[in-house]
Parts: structure tokens; sequence; C-alpha cells
């Protein structure tokens, strides 16, 4: 009967293990950029290095417990001892020593993964602009003048460059099988540098929540295996019907859920950079025309990039001089 | 006259809501009926709700936590079982907004109005024993404290009936949690239930600084202070410290909310990054202020139940200080992910990992207290154990998530809910349901009931490892937090065994409820009549169970970290003074509880926008604090004669057990 039942339990972790390995396919241990590798590998080593701590201690508290046990009279008891400089000097410099590792190989790998630096690549980066909206993923190809909706098409073996921001609420922009996540905020933008070193399909999606409509924000990654395979892709996408307007990013911007993917054969100049400046029309940032409140502009955002540093690399989307004029006008217009 | 609220604010359509009501009301009618048949409004009102005592108040917080954790527990099967139903693209039995809630109530509920009064409830009954005093500094504003959590926690409550709660995560960022985007009553009740409660903290902490400086019996040294009050000084230091940073943090969207300010708001000029900053600025040192005094208890039972000194008593002080200040300085590192400068990131990453030093010297000396020991498998000993495996995971999982370069592919993946959970459960948890077993004879007069204490602790441990192991695996796999529902047959299996651990977990709860319910029937039996059942090392064992009101009929002499086991070899234990001095007591008093429901009124009325009710409830608690601080009638003195009266008691049991021994 016991043995029955242990035969039992042997088989569900049997299986369990099995489902293991072959389940990490699609997630962060099954990488397919550069990206994603350095860091899967810098989890494995991390993991590794503690685990050399972690194993015996585990096993020295279940060994301690056992072999000190009350019923146990043969074991040595000494009921006033509690002090000890070799083992105290041993058990500060064990984990001292390993944190010393660990943290050295940590200052390196955080500048090496830093997502705001550019991949080192022969090719020159894709650049893609990202709008998260409710709940939705707006992507802006600003070199292709063309966008969609929950859907990200890039050719492999080729960097990335993203630049982000969000219409409202705060999301994360992650695809677990290229690497880091970056958050997307209103008013500011981040960035993030990936790479598909593998052609597939890959899923995209926002890791952190922002409202009812998050579970259903997600969208594919599609790494295509040739630049002409991407550069098809891009016509089709030129070939569609709509354009995105300022009108028709109004509308984008109504909360929505589980929006199907969408093509825009053209996009409006300079529309990510509207979407950033939008919550700082109050702020003196328009209208540019305005000498004075152009030199106000200026001095706050100064401000703004001083306060939030890294976090939020303004300088380019509020720079008046870096817009194009048609953004200035349609500002100074409202 | 009513603002926002309308019997809209009731929702009818949710049969959950509406049948958990139904049970709540029953519940409350059985109980307020039993306490009129018996006759309990008397002693209730004058032995319970208006004691100062910190004795009393510590067992009212440990209640206010176990009725919590039941609610916070309800919130997470449900989410377990929405997850475990949903998947393959189904919906499940909860849609968005309900289930919203719930993640946000859990979080809310477990951390602040379970864990917080557990710990604090423990830290009220034993600290002021372990010290030799006879309260805490200010008992009145124990008592308040006491009373403002529970305001905080009625609130939580009457949101489930009475409009929602946040959706907002427990963080409630912003700009999510502002106006634009989150108009309901949830998030208002969030801010005046944390509000409310984490004033009373802010007070606690003050209070127990003040008592450990200033009511240490003469002679006790900061040096020779229990390990266990120690752990709770370090905890206090960091209330003090952070809990107004919330408070600040709480205030500036509440200006926002309510009067149109825009602190953290998208547009004029805010920026949510501050309120994140700030948030965790609090939400960082509150992990350290729930687990320190857990570290501090597994101490105290690793070294009274392996009948040795805790090993290294210096080094776990110091161990506990530099956590408390490295827990400082660490905050950034819930949000990597922002987009901070790699010498940022690998700053706060590296501060990080350094607390892995002093927890780890902490392992290692709850090890060699083991060691040349006698270890009794008690079911705190069992707690303890199952706490150094568990924790053991948790700590390396959490120093991996402080490295930048791995946690920009783990944040707010499932990895990072296994990890917290397996250290406020495998750590902070597990600490309080082992010093309740292990207080439980000190505060109420009789042990726990052993076998239902052990079935208690081998559910526990396991549902934890069945039901959080796979959610690392989920991170892995790249699932995220606070998802409705899932669309990928990989992770089926590991959320399905998920569920069923939570229900494992179940059933420790329910043997937790049945070890209550058994040992109460044999009280008589299982009676601590020494009031040193496990032959205690310091100074609380030393008095009764329960201990006299007063705890000591006169100020104890100590000698080094364990008093009171010093006492009983130099056979100085249990002796009978020449003659007993009046003491000093304090007297019982309503203002806390006055305060405390006027509060949770004036919160309700903030939600509510009922401004008549916001204004009289203000003016008139601070007419209760102006008219209880005229109060000279505070306090009184316990005569010689009851003195001698109980004592007498208390040795006669002494010398009857010490004879039946021999």
């Amino acid at each position: 009967m016991k043995n029955a039942r242990n035969n039992r339990l042997l088989a569900v972790f049997l299986v369990a293990g099995s489902v293991l390995l072959s389940g990490c396919s699609g997630g962060i241990l099954d990488p397919k950029g550069q990206v994603g590798v350095d860091e899967k590998n810098l989890i494995l080593i991390a993991t590794g290095l503690m685990l050399l701590v972690v194993i015996p201690v585990i096993f020295m508290t279940l060994f301690f417990a056992w072999k000190y046990r009350a019923s146990n009279t043969q074991a040595p008891y000494n009921p006033e001892w509690s002090h000890s400089n070799k083992i105290e000097a041993i058990v500060w410099t064990i984990p001292i020593v390993i944190i010393l590792v660990l943290g050295t190989i940590t200052w390196i790998s955080t500048h090496d993964l830093d997502p705001y630096k550019p991949l080192e690549h022969d090719k020159k980066p894709l650049e893609i602009d990202v709008v998260s909206l409710n709940w939705k993923w707006l992507f802006i190809y600003p070199e292709q003048n063309i966008a969609t909706i929950n859907e990200l098409v890039i050719p492999a073996g080729r960097p990335v460059s993203f630049k982000l921001t969000s219409e409202s609420t705060m999301n994360s922009f992650f695809i677990p099988q290229l690497g880091s996540q970056i958050y997307t905020m209103a008013a500011m933008t981040t960035k993030l540098h990936l790479i598909a070193d593998v052609p597939g399909t890959y899923n995209g999606f926002s890791a952190n929540y922002s409202g009812s409509g998050f579970s259903e924000m997600k969208f594919d990654t599609v790494a295509t295996s040739t630049d002409a395979e991407f550069d098809k892709w891009v016509a089709k996408v030129k070939a569609a019907p709509a354009v995105l307007s300022s009108q028709e990013y109004d509308k984008l911007a109504v909360p929505s859920e589980g929006n199907p993917v969408a093509h825009y054969a053209s996009v409006k100049p300079g529309l990510f950079d509207d979407v950033v400046m939008k919550y700082m029309q109050h702020h003196g940032a328009t209208p540019f025309t305005d000498q004075k409140m152009d030199h106000m502009s200026a001095t706050s955002m100064h401000k703004h990039a001083e306060h939030e540093g890294h976090q939020a690399t303004a300088e380019e989307s509020m720079n008046p001089a870096a817009m194009p004029a048609e953004t200035m006008h349609q500002e100074a217009g409202e | 006259m009513f603002g926002k609220l309308t019997l809209d604010a009731v929702p009818y359509h949710e049969p959950i809501i509406m049948i958990t009501l139904a049970i709540v009301a029953v519940i409350g009618a059985a109980l307020a009926i039993a306490i009129t048949k018996y006759q309990k409004w008397g002693v209730l009102w004058h032995d319970w709700i208006t004691s100062v005592d910190h004795k009393r108040l510590g067992v009212m917080y440990i209640v206010l936590a176990l009725v919590m954790l039941l609610r916070g527990f309800a919130d997470a099967i449900m989410m377990r079982t929405q997850l475990a139903a949903a998947t393959n693209g189904a919906e499940g039995y909860l849609p968005p907004e309900h289930y919203d809630q719930i993640f946000t109530a859990h979080g809310v509920i477990m951390i602040i109005f379970m864990a917080m009064p557990f710990m604090i409830g423990l830290m009220n009954i034993v600290l002021p024993l372990q010290i030799g005093a006879r309260d805490v500094a200010f008992p009145f504003l124990n008592n308040l404290s006491f009373w403002l959590a529970v305001a905080g926690a009625l609130l939580v409550n009457i949101s489930l009936g009475v409009g929602e709660f946040a959706r907002t995560g427990w963080v409630a960022y912003p700009p999510l949690s502002e106006l634009a985007y989150s108009p309901g009553s949830g998030v208002d009740y969030y801010i005046w239930a944390l509000q409310i409660s984490g004033i009373g903290t802010t007070l606690t902490g003050v209070n127990f600084l003040v008592t450990v400086m200033k009511m240490r019996t003469p002679g006790m040294k900061l040096m020779e202070m229990p390990i266990f009050t120690w752990a709770c000084t370090w905890a206090n230091v960091l209330i003090v410290a952070s809990f107004p940073i919330l408070t600040g943090a709480l205030l500036m969207l509440t200006m926002d909310r309510y009067f149109d300010f825009h602190f953290f708001t998208n547009d004029l000029g805010g920026n949510a990054m501050m309120y994140i900053n700030l948030f965790w600025a609090w939400g960082h040192p509150e992990v350290y202020i729930l687990v320190l005094p857990a570290f501090g208890i597994f101490s105290e039972i690793m070294a009274t139940f392996s009948g040795k000194p805790l090993f290294g008593y210096k080094s776990m002080v110091w161990a506990s200080g530099s956590i408390a200040i490295l827990g400082f300085i660490v905050w950034l590192h819930h949000f990597f992910t922002m987009g901070s400068s790699a010498d940022v990131n690998a700053f706060f990453g590296v501060m990080t990992m350094i607390i892995a030093v002093p927890t780890g010297v902490k392992l290692f000396n709850w090890l060699f207290t083991m060691y040349h020991g006698r270890v009794q498998f008690t079911p705190p000993v069992l707690w303890t154990l199952g706490f150094m495996v568990t924790f053991s995971i948790g700590g390396m999982t959490g120093v991996l998530l402080a490295v930048p370069g791995a946690d920009y592919v783990l944040h707010n993946s499932l990895f990072l809910i296994a990890h917290f959970h397996n250290t406020i459960i495998g750590g902070a948890v597990f600490g309080y349901l082992a010093g309740f077993s292990y207080w439980f004879p000190k505060a109420m007069g009789y042990k726990l009931d052993e076998k239902w204490g052990k079935r208690a602790f081998w559910f526990w441990q396991i549902g934890f490892f069945v039901a959080f192991m796979p959610l690392y695996v989920l991170g892995f796999m790249g699932m995220t937090r606070r998802i409705n529902h899932t669309n990928n047959p990989d992770w089926n299996i590991w959320l399905y065994i998920a569920a069923v651990g939570g229900f494992i977990i179940a059933l420790g709860i329910l043997s937790q409820l049945i070890q209550l319910y058994v040992s109460y029937k044999n009280r008589e039996a299982l009676k601590d009549t020494t009031g040193d059942p496990w032959n205690g090392r310091t100074l609380e064992w030393s008095t009764m169970s329960p201990p006299q009101f007063y705890n000591f009929a006169v100020d104890p002499k100590t000698d080094g970290v364990d008093a009171f086991h010093g006492m009983k070899k130099n056979g100085t234990a249990y002796q009978r003074p020449g003659s007993y001095a009046p003491i000093h007591m304090p007297r019982n008093t309503s203002a806390g509880f006055i305060m405390g429901m006027l509060l949770t009124a004036f919160g309700f009325g903030f939600i509510w926008h009922i401004w008549w009710l916001v204004i009289a409830t203000f003016v008139l608690t601070i007419v209760t604090l102006i008219k209880r601080s005229y109060d000279n009638d505070v306090d009184y003195y316990v005569q010689p004669e009851e003195i001698e009266k109980i004592e007498g008691e208390h040795l006669a049991a002494i010398q009857q057990q010490s004879l039946l021994k021999a």
C-alpha cells in the first residue's frame, strides 16, 4: 500500500520533471537572441555560484538536526558553548567571498546588458518606436514610415533599437525569448536594444499590470529569416488601406481590449514625439513658434532630464529643433 | 447627504460577494448571541477592548491577524483556482474587474493586516516581559495603535460590501491609481485603510523604541537584551524611519485624487516615478520589518529547544543591525527596468546582495546553535527547520533577482511571486507560527496540542512547495504576474499543481483551527502550571502563564542574555522577597477604541465624499484626544496584599511541580 503510493508519487515527479524540461521552450531559458542568451547564462552562473552555499546549508540543517536530536544521547552535548571565533570567522568569510565574486559579476554584467546601450553589430540597427496604449501596442517604423498594432516584425540577425513611451498607464515591453524588458511611461521615453538571432515567432506582452484589459495586451514578434522577407512585409503594410493620422491615433487612444492586428500604410510625421509631448503642453511646451516659450520649454525639459537622468531620456523628443515643422504647427494650433 | 454613496455601491449582482457577506453576517450574529447569552459583553469591554495591558493587546492583534489571514487566504484560493480554470483561452469564473480587486486585496491584507498585526502582536506579548518591564512606555498609545490597525482592517472589509477595492495591485502605482484611470472608490479605500493603520504602526514603533530604551529592568544592558527583543528593536527603528515615507506618499496621492494636485499625474508636470521611489523607500524596509522579528523568534526557539545559548549572540545583533541599515539603500531593485543607468542599477544590485552576507551568517549561527545541542522536535522547532530549508532557497532566488541582468527577464514574472512568497511565507509567516506555538502557553495558560501542530506544519511546508515551486518554473517560461487568464498549453500543468498546493496549505490552516479547538477543549490537561513549560532561558518564562497583570512583582535582576536560565542555575529563581512594594499601573481607557471607530467613519466619509461626516468625526477625534489628555485619573497602585496573594499562588504551584518531579 505504502509502496504503491510511493511509486505513484515517483511517477508524478517524473512526469512533472519531463514536462519541466520540455516546457522550457518559449521562455527565458530558451533565448533566441544575443541579449537573452547572455541573460540566461548570467542566471545559470549566479545560481550555480549560490548553490555552492545553499546546498551545504540545507544539508547541514537537516544533518545537524538529525545528529543532535534529543534522543541521540551518544552525540556530544555542550550546554554552555555559544561562541567560537574560528567558526565566526568562517561563517562571515564564506558569504563575503561569494558576494564579492557575484558582486563583481553583477557590476560588469549590468554595464554589458544595459538596455540603453546599443548592441555591437555590423548592421545598422532597425529603429522602432513603441507606444503602449490601453490595452494594445503601437509599433511605429520611422524609416519605413509604417505602423502596426499588436504585431512586431523584425529581420533576424539585425539589431533593433526601440524607443518607447506610453499613452496613459505604465506598462513593460517584454519579449521573453529576446531578453530584457523595459517600462513604458507617459510623457517620457525609455530605450531598449534587442536582437533576434534565430528566425521565428515569439510572444511579446506587457509585463506590468495596467488595468482590466492587461491580460490581452499581447503581440506576436515575427523575426523574418531574411532582410528581403522583412522588406516584403513592409511593402505589404504599405499597401494597407489605413493611414495613421492624429485622428486615427486618438481613436486608438480610447481604451479597448483584445485588439486584432492592424496595419498603417503611413504615419503622421512626428507622431511618437507628439505622444511624448502630449502631457507637456501645459508645461510651457507650446507654442514652439514663440521664442520666449521656446526657451521656457527647453529649461523645463532640461530640468526634467536632469531630475530623471537616465530614467527618462527626454532630450530627443523634447528638443523642439529636432521636431518636424509639422508637429510644431500642429501643436501651435491646439 | 451621503456624498457619492448610493445603493448602487452594494454589489448585489456578485454572488460570491453576497454569499461571503451572508456568511459573515451569520457568524457575526452567532457571536453576538453567544456573547449576550454568556453575558460576556462586560468582560469584552473591560478586560479587552479598553485594556492597555500589552499582553491583552498582543492577543487581540493576533486574533485580528488570524481573521485577516482567513480573508487573505480566501483571496489566494480564488486566484489560484481562477488561473487553474482560465487556461487555453477560457475565461474562468472571475472577470478582470473582480479578479484585479482580489489580487490587490490579497497583497494589502496579507502584508498590512495579517503579517504586521501578527508581528506586532507577538512583540506586544513578549518584548516587555523579556526586558523585565511592567508594560510598554505608553500604554494608552499602544491601545490606540491597535484600534487604528482595526480601523484600517474594517475599511478593507467594508469595501467588500460597499463599493469596491482598488484594482491597481497592492503597490497602487500611479498613473493607474490616479483619478483618470481609477475613478471608483477602490483606491480611496486603499489609501485610507493604509493611511490610518500606518499611523498606528508608526506610533507602535515609537512606543516600543522608548520601551526598550527606558523600561528595561535596572541593570539590564542593551547587549544583554534577549535576541527577539533586539530583532524587534531593529524592526522598530525601520518602522519609525520608513512608515512616515508611506504616510507622505499616500498623502500626496490623496491630494492628487481629492484636490486636483499633480504630484504623480501624467500631466501638469506630475511624475509617477516619484511615487514608485517613495513607495519602495517604505516598501523595502517593510519586508525587513516583517522578517527581522521572525529571525528573532527562530533564534529564541533554537536556543531553548537545543538546550544551549544562541550561538554568536553579538554576531546576530549586528547582523540584524546591518540588515536594517542596508535595507534602506536597496529600494531601487524593485524597478531595475525603469531605465536607470547601468551605474545606478549595478549599485543597488550590489547593495542588495550584500544583505545576503548578514543573512547567511544568521543561518550559520542557527546551525551552530543546534551543534552539540539536544534538539527537541517540537512544532516550533519544526517551523524553524522548515524555515531554514525554505528560506535558503528564497534567499537565493532573491539574490538572483538582485542581479539587474537577470531581473531584466525575471522582473514582474511569476518567478518574482514565487521568490517573495518563499521569503515572506518561509521566513516571516513560519516565524510567526513558530512564535505562536512557542509563546501560546505564556499568553493563554495552556499549551497547544502537539499532534495537530505537527500536522499543520507538514501541510504548510509541503503545500508551500507544491504551490510555489511551479511559479518559479512558470516565471522561467515567461508568465507574468496579475494575468487574469492564459492561453499557453505548456503552462497548464504548473497552474494545476500550484492550485493543488493552495489546497494543501488550506489543510494546514484547517489543522491549526482544529489545533486551537482541541487545545481549548483539553486546556486542563495542557495547562501550564509553572509558567515555564519549555525550560525557557529568558525572563518571560519566569512569570506565571498567563503572566500576572503587573508582569513582575519586583524588578528582576539579570546577568547576561539568558537571564532566567542563569537564575535557575544559580538557584536564585522563584525567590520570595521579604516584602512587596506597591506597583504603579495604568488604568484602562476607552479613548483608543472611540478614536479608532471615529477614524473608521472619517475614512469612510472621505472615501464617499460625505464631508459632514469627515468634519464631524475629525473634530470628535481631536476632542476625544484632548479629553483624554486632561484626564488625571489614568493610573493606580496595586497594593502589596494583592501582590502577595498572586505571587503566593505562583510560588505554590512551582513548589508543587518540583515536588511532583522529585
